[in-house]
């Protein structure tokens, strides 16, 4: 069956105020489970704080070209949010003032914005990263988006690309009919151009992400099992795997409530509460800015619009890193899925 | 007693055996965790082989902790499935192969 937005049903769930009700207080399950606060209190991380701002991270908006059933952004390509250019003004600002040395930018998929090669040609120099979130079959739809490796190439830009796995059945079930062949082009083009090939400093990674309620398993082991099959199968190439845990919002909460998962799924993550993880979360390093301009602790609060707790600087125009980084972490259930386990962030475990 | 006999809460509770025998529970988890562990087998080897006695000695908690186990350790459908079919084999194999006493027996009381 085809996967559309949440907002285009105008589901329940598109609301965050409703996630955020589920998550809670869905079933007597939920509702006795652990508080996330009251872990972090155990592990001596209450109040969660900052230890920098290492990560600046760019939601250009939530336009794609894919609907993948578990897309925590509710992205699609009816989603029309994108970034205005006075936004993305005041986040070079915030850039060169940080001197950010990582520069996250995601979407949505993130080269869809119009503006969005004027932007990497103004942020990328020498001695920062610029990454980007890319979905891979976006790179191989039309000409304009077939010129991006080689674009990517010439900034330096590190590609960090979603592939949930090394066959075609369990990545098109996730991502939609067709996405493994096409995603599978795209490597190889990367590759061509010297990305994932050693000595190049191209630097090219992918992200898994379990197809389905459960967790995923040892980040170095599925490396390995990646690389051996993409090597074996496709002559592919990349650096690093990213494992990355599905959180319990948007499109992937509307899967766990539907399927019945979503009491186990919560369990689990409670049960796999990790003190390390919590203390390597990625919050803790990163800002998100999201399209409009506001400032939250990370992606995830973003899309259940819990912004930042400093109300003097939740804007990108007020953007003020010494009160950002006194700020007190917003925390949320959902925040389990980043401590369970081995952790996960955006760069995939934190122990 | 419940009214069944099987209860897949209960999984959660295999680590409990060892509240009425503290001394062998013990034991026993330490081998189990350290026979799951990385060897010359990978995790995911070990996570396979488990689902398929687990088809074998048709226990559902096995069978429902190696399933997700396998999925974790990046198994896939299709290589479930073989594993699956390898127990199968060999099980009807098994059976099948006994034949070949049955055929003894046959071949020494015939004329």
């Amino acid at each position: 069956m085809d996967v559309t937005s949440l907002t285009s049903r105008s589901h329940a769930l598109k609301d965050p105020a409703e996630q955020l009700r589920v998550i809670n207080n869905h079933s007597p399950v939920l509702c006795t489970l652990p508080r996330f606060d009251q872990m972090l209190e155990q592990s001596g991380l209450s109040p969660l704080k900052p230890t920098g701002i290492d990560i600046f991270q760019i939601n250009l908006g939530y336009m794609c070209n894919m609907t993948c059933k578990h897309c925590h952004v509710d992205a699609g390509p009816d989603r029309k949010e994108k970034m205005s250019r006075e936004n993305l003004e005041y986040c070079i600002q915030a850039i060169e003032a940080l001197d950010a040395e990582t520069v996250d930018l995601t979407g949505g998929a993130p080269e869809m914005h119009p503006d969005f090669r004027w932007l990497v040609e103004r942020i990328s120099k020498p001695g920062r990263t610029v990454i980007v979130r890319s979905n891979l079959t976006i790179l191989v739809t039309n000409p304009k988006f077939r010129a991006f490796p080689e674009f990517f190439k010439k900034h330096g830009v590190e590609v960090t690309c979603s592939l949930p796995f090394y066959n075609k059945y369990t990545t098109d079930k996730q991502r939609g009919e067709g996405t493994y062949d096409r995603s599978i082009e795209a490597l190889h083009k990367l590759n061509e151009i010297g990305y994932g090939k050693e000595g190049t400093g191209l630097v090219l990674n992918l992200v898994y992400n379990p197809a389905g309620a459960f967790l995923p398993g040892d980040q170095k082991a599925l490396e390995a099992d990646f690389k051996n099959n993409l090597m074996r199968k496709h002559g592919i190439e990349f650096n690093e795997l990213f494992t990355i845990t599905n959180l319990p919002i948007s499109r992937y909460l509307e899967f766990l409530v539907k399927s019945g998962n979503l009491d186990d799924y919560m369990e689990k993550l409670v049960r796999a509460y990790n003190p390390a993880a919590a203390e390597g979360v990625m919050c803790r390093n990163t800002i998100s800015v999201s399209w409009n301009g506001t400032l939250y602790d990370c992606d995830f609060n973003q899309m259940l619009e819990i912004p930042v707790e400093t109300e003097e600087s939740r804007h990108i125009s007020d953007f003020d890193p010494e009160a950002l980084l006194n700020r007190e972490i917003r925390v949320n259930q959902h925040c389990f899925g980043c401590t369970a386990g081995a952790g996960s962030s955006c760069g995939g475990t934190t122990t | 007693m419940q009214n069944s006999y099987y209860d897949s809460k209960d999984l959660a509770k295999f680590g409990d055996i060892g509240d009425f025998e503290p001394v062998l529970g013990e034991k026993f988890f330490d081998y189990y965790n350290q026979v799951f562990e990385e060897g010359e087998l990978t995790a995911r080897e070990k996570a396979l082989i488990a689902l398929a006695v687990a088809h074998t000695v048709q226990c559902p908690y096995c069978i429902d902790a190696y399933t997700e186990a396998s999925l974790e350790k990046g198994a896939n459908e299709t290589q479930m499935m073989e594993a699956v079919h390898v127990a199968c084999a060999i099980r009807g194999g098994a059976t099948l192969v006994h034949g070949v006493q049955m055929m003894n027996k046959t071949k020494r009381l015939g004329m």
